[in-house]
Parts: C-alpha cells; sequence; structure tokens
C-alpha cells in the first residue's frame, strides 16, 4: 500500500514484478540495480537459496525523482517463482501497488507463464486486489533467444486485456527501464485518481 | 493509501523518542506491515534502515503465516540474541511493527515493560489519527500533481 508521508514529503509505493521460475525477474532488478545511480538507489536484498534461486524475495529502493517537492520511492520485490513456494509469493503480495508479469517467451515455457498468470491473479484475489483494476503491465523476457514465441501469440495468450506490454532482454537490459518507468507512471496516475 | 501528516508523524516520534530513553536501547524503528519505515529514533546512522525495514516486514508477514498455518491469530513478539545486537520486534495494533535494538546496557526485561507502555501509547495515537482522518479531509498533494508532472517525471530520455 502506499505511503505517503508528509514530514518527510515522501510519495511510497510498491511493485511487485511476478512470473514463474526463471523467467528473469531477478535479472530486471540487478539490471535496474547496476544502472542505477548510487544516491537513487538503495541496497539491493536477495533472500535465495545457495544455488541462487530466490527463496523469499528480492528487494531493491529507488527514488524517481521529485514531483512537487515529493521524493517518488519506490520498493521493486521479486516473488520466487518456483510453484512450491506459493505461500511466500503471497505474503510478497501483501500491499502492493503495481505489478510487473515477466513471462519467459520461449515456447516450451508457456504452460508456465499461464500457470503463474492464474496463480497471481487468485493470490491477488485473496489480498483482496482485482488484477483488472491495479497498475499493471506485462514483459516479455528473454525476446533474444531463438526458442521465442512470436509477440502476436504472446500477446494472445498472456495479455488478452491489453495492458501495457513490452518486450524485453534483460540480461542486456533491453525494455528493462521502460517496464518499470511504465508501471510507476501508472502507479502515480492510480494514486492520483484514488485522492 | 496511508497518508500521515506532519503533526501525527510529531506525536509518534515524540513515543518513539521517549522508548529510545526509556528502555537505554541502541535504536527504534516503526514500520508499516509492508515494510515502510515510518518513524526512528536513537543510533540509526550507519544503519540501513530501508532494508532492515523491508526485511522485518518480510520477516513478520513469513512468521504470520507460520501462526496462520498452526490456527494462531499471530506470533505477537520475537527476539533475536546476538553476540553485541539482540532485536525485539513485536506487533501493534495488528499493523504496525516495533523494532527494539539494545545491547548489554539494557536488559529484555526492561525492553520488554518499556514496549509494552509504548504499545499502548502508539495504539492510542493510531486511533486518534483514524478518527481524525475521518473527521476532517486534508487536502491531498496529489491535488495539486497533474498528469503532466506524472509525464514528466518519466521523460528524462
Amino acid at each position: 500500500m502506499s505511503f505517503i508521508n508528509y514530514s518527510s514529503r515522501e510519495i511510497n509505493c510498491k511493485i511487485v514484478y511476478y512470473g514463474p521460475g526463471l523467467c528473469g525477474k531477478t535479472t530486471n532488478l540487478q539490471y535496474i540495480y547496476n544502472k542505477t545511480s548510487p544516491d537513487a538507489k538503495g541496497k539491493m536484498i536477495s533472500l535465495a537459496t545457495e544455488t541462487e534461486r530466490t527463496l523469499f524475495f528480492d528487494f531493491l529502493p529507488l527514488s524517481m525523482g521529485d514531483i512537487h517537492g515529493f521524493k517518488t520511492r519506490f520498493h521493486l520485490y521479486t516473488v520466487p517463482g518456483q510453484v512450491f513456494y506459493d505461500a511466500s509469493r503471497k505474503l510478497i503480495l501483501k500491499g502492493v501497488d503495481g505489478v510487473v508479469f515477466v513471462a519467459d517467451s520461449q515456447v516450451e515455457r508457456m504452460e508456465a507463464n499461464l500457470e503463474s498468470l492464474d496463480n497471481l491473479r487468485e493470490n491477488l484475489e485473496d489480498h483482496g486486489f482485482d488484477l483488472d483494476k491495479l497498475p499493471y503491465v506485462v514483459q516479455y523476457n528473454k525476446q533474444d533467444l531463438p526458442n521465442a514465441a512470436p509477440l502476436d501469440e504472446l500477446k494472445n495468450l498472456l495479455n488478452p486485456t491489453g495492458v501495457p506490454d513490452f518486450s524485453a532482454v534483460a540480461v542486456s537490459g533491453d525494455g528493462v527501464f521502460t517496464t518499470l518507468k511504465a508501471v510507476a507512471k501508472l502507479v502515480l496516475l492510480e494514486l492520483k485518481k484514488r485522492r | 493509501m496511508e497518508v500521515l501528516y506532519e503533526e501525527q508523524y510529531q506525536a509518534i516520534q515524540a513515543t518513539v523518542e521517549r522508548l529510545y530513553q526509556d528502555s537505554n536501547a541502541m535504536a527504534i524503528l516503526l514500520i508499516d506491515k509492508n515494510g515502510q519505515e515510518i518513524a526512528s529514533a536513537g543510533e540509526i546512522e550507519g544503519l540501513d534502515t530501508t532494508s532492515l525495514s523491508s526485511l522485518t516486514a518480510g520477516n513478520v508477514a513469513a512468521t504470520g503465516g507460520i501462526a496462520k498455518l498452526l490456527a494462531e491469530k499471530e506470533f505477537t513478539g520475537q527476539f533475536h540474541e546476538g553476540e553485541h545486537t539482540n532485536i525485539h520486534i513485536s506487533i501493534v495494533a495488528q499493523r504496525i511493527i516495533l523494532v527494539v535494538l539494545f545491547d548489554q546496557r539494557t536488559s529484555l526485561g526492561l525492553v520488554r515493560l518499556r514496549v509494552r507502555k509504548a504499545s499502548k501509547d502508539i495504539q492510542t495515537l493510531l486511533e486518534e489519527m483514524s478518527q481524525q482522518q475521518q473527521q476532517q479531509s486534508k487536502p491531498s498533494i496529489f491535488e495539486e500533481i497533474t498528469d503532466a508532472d506524472i509525464d514528466n517525471l518519466f521523460n528524462d530520455d
């Protein structure tokens, strides 16, 4: 849930990167962390297993500039993608202001994408959120791979409601900031609408 | 959307400062359950309070998940003992996390005692705040912000 502090003049929001295992959620955050100047970011925290799979979450606090004298601060979180970590995934969605669904574009991961998308919708409903009413964008990651499905097909399957969507190659940073800015903007517009 | 106005912040900050003094702690942090820092007091220089807030909220959320599995409403407190620093975590009014960092200058008993008093004070403040917010709506910063302002924030490239 966004938190507006008139004393420190800050607008704080929470964005969650969701998606199937190994789709590139952590890679998105790592790229953002590496490319952001030190004064605009805090420490990136990864609660991961010994094999560098996300165990609970990654966390990256980020400043995205001032608006009317208020600092906009975004707390970026990823969820663990592996199916059996569902209880943890649900916890991280608590108080979310915006969601990025990171899809793995590889044809053979399509079922995992769909399963994760269903899971996102269900877990949001458990917190009383409706995905169709939340600031929400989709990223088709790993577009550089030879087995990536065509964009049209990905859009049809994974973005039936036509929310803003972006193709990406998170390891090289393509589309990473475009995705982040799009969701951050939707979050602020939503806050303005709800004032 | 949670909103904290200047005078409310001052009242909460005063309570947190008082707890810091009364408990002889190293530092006090007040965090919302989503991991946002609300107020802090004590020796916080060099302490990454943003990370601490996020991790503590994650910890409380996970512990809350365990409580649910065991059909408990919640586990209201946690205590971790370190070689130099100890941490006492408690939940106030089911929605705010109160963190006390302390060392050998004080004791767990005193911390617990002072936390109990501070929790009641914070709970009263929260109740007053929610009553105030229901009675009088203050102008929101978002009334001044236009869609164009939001656009401009992201038009740097």
